[in-house]
């Protein structure tokens, strides 16, 4: 039974994020002033074909680190979910 | 004599491959040969170049897929063993995420994509790929990149500048690193840098498009003449 590994990669907060910036000035210019920061990142879904939930998420966490993110300037969060 | 063969390394994106070809063509005792990503031959090269471009999109992240590419791992071993190896811009950011340098880039404080001409200084003269400048010399040498904001911890970027291995800054003209100075955001005004064993460079600027007169600037033909004076034992 496979796992759906969602995972979601975000700029660390001592990181510029210009896309953020610019998106929080285009909501601003919108006229929503309540609106106070914005910040961008990736989501990434993946399908992984393992039985159990902890092979799963050693999987799920190593690919996180090797390529989805890049630890140096990145953080990322792991859900997992069993799909039939 | 026989010719010295430099591989320069085309993944799917490079755009700055042929010119690098054409840098290194233009010294006589060097021969490029352009090694393809999904090989693992480095066909005799004794020193490699990770050209500029947008390798596989700069999907994810810039260079972050390149550097699982078959070629790339035999470019792992080969600076491990010592070789030379250079990387420019894109070639640049997958030497970071291979881990063959410290550090990480990201997007240009101003947000936009920088296509240039750009006062830097080769701050480190001692090592392979610069022991032909002057460290008070200003180069011209265009930049063009969208990624080029260079950042790393605190602590690693101390351990950098304690250890000589920051080899490019950005200046003005008159070769002050100011913060006016800086075109995209890295910290402390660092365009290169290199790995402690000195035998790995990284630069955002590209010296390739400043190796011909007809280019406008000279100023990179001497970081290629370094290197190849070092691997021809000249």
């Amino acid at each position: 039974m496979p796992y759906l590994a969602k995972i979601k990669v975000t700029l660390r907060q001592s990181i510029l994020d210009v896309q953020g910036k610019a998106v929080d000035h285009a909501l601003k210019n919108l006229g929503y002033r309540t609106v106070e920061s914005t910040r961008i990142g990736k989501y990434i879904e993946v399908t992984i074909n393992e039985e159990g939930i902890v092979e799963a998420e050693r999987i799920g966490n190593e690919i996180s680190m090797k390529l989805l993110s890049n630890p140096v300037m990145e953080n990322y969060s792991l859900e997992l979910e069993h799909i039939n | 004599m026989s010719e010295i063969i430099v591989g320069v390394v085309v993944f799917p994106g490079s755009n700055c491959d042929h010119d690098t070809e054409h840098a290194v063509a233009s010294f006589s005792g060097l021969k490029p040969v352009m090694l393809w990503h999904n090989d693992h031959d480095l066909q005799g090269a004794k020193a490699i170049i990770l050209p500029g471009g947008f390798s596989y999109g700069d999907y994810l992240r810039a260079g972050s897929i390149a550097r699982f590419s078959p070629i790339m791992q035999e470019v792992i071993d080969f600076a491990g063993k010592g070789f030379p190896v250079l990387g420019i811009c894109n070639g640049f950011q997958v030497l970071l995420e291979s881990g063959l340098l410290e550090g990480a880039l990201s997007r240009n404080r101003d947000k936009k994509f920088l296509c240039s001409r750009t006062s830097i200084r080769a701050v480190n003269c001692s090592t392979i790929f610069t022991t032909l400048y002057k460290e008070a010399e200003v180069l011209s040498i265009p930049i063009a990149h969208g990624e080029g904001n260079y950042f790393a911890p605190p602590e690693v970027i101390e351990s950098l500048e304690e250890h000589d291995q920051v080899v490019f800054k950005y200046t003005d003209a008159q070769g002050l690193v100011t913060d006016e100075a800086n075109p995209n955001g890295s910290l402390r005004n660092i365009a290169g840098i290199i790995n402690r064993q000195g035998n790995v460079l990284g630069l955002m600027p590209h010296p390739e498009r400043a190796n011909d007169k007809l280019l406008g600037s000279l100023d990179g033909r001497r970081l290629f003449e370094s290197l190849f004076r070092h691997i021809s034992g000249a």
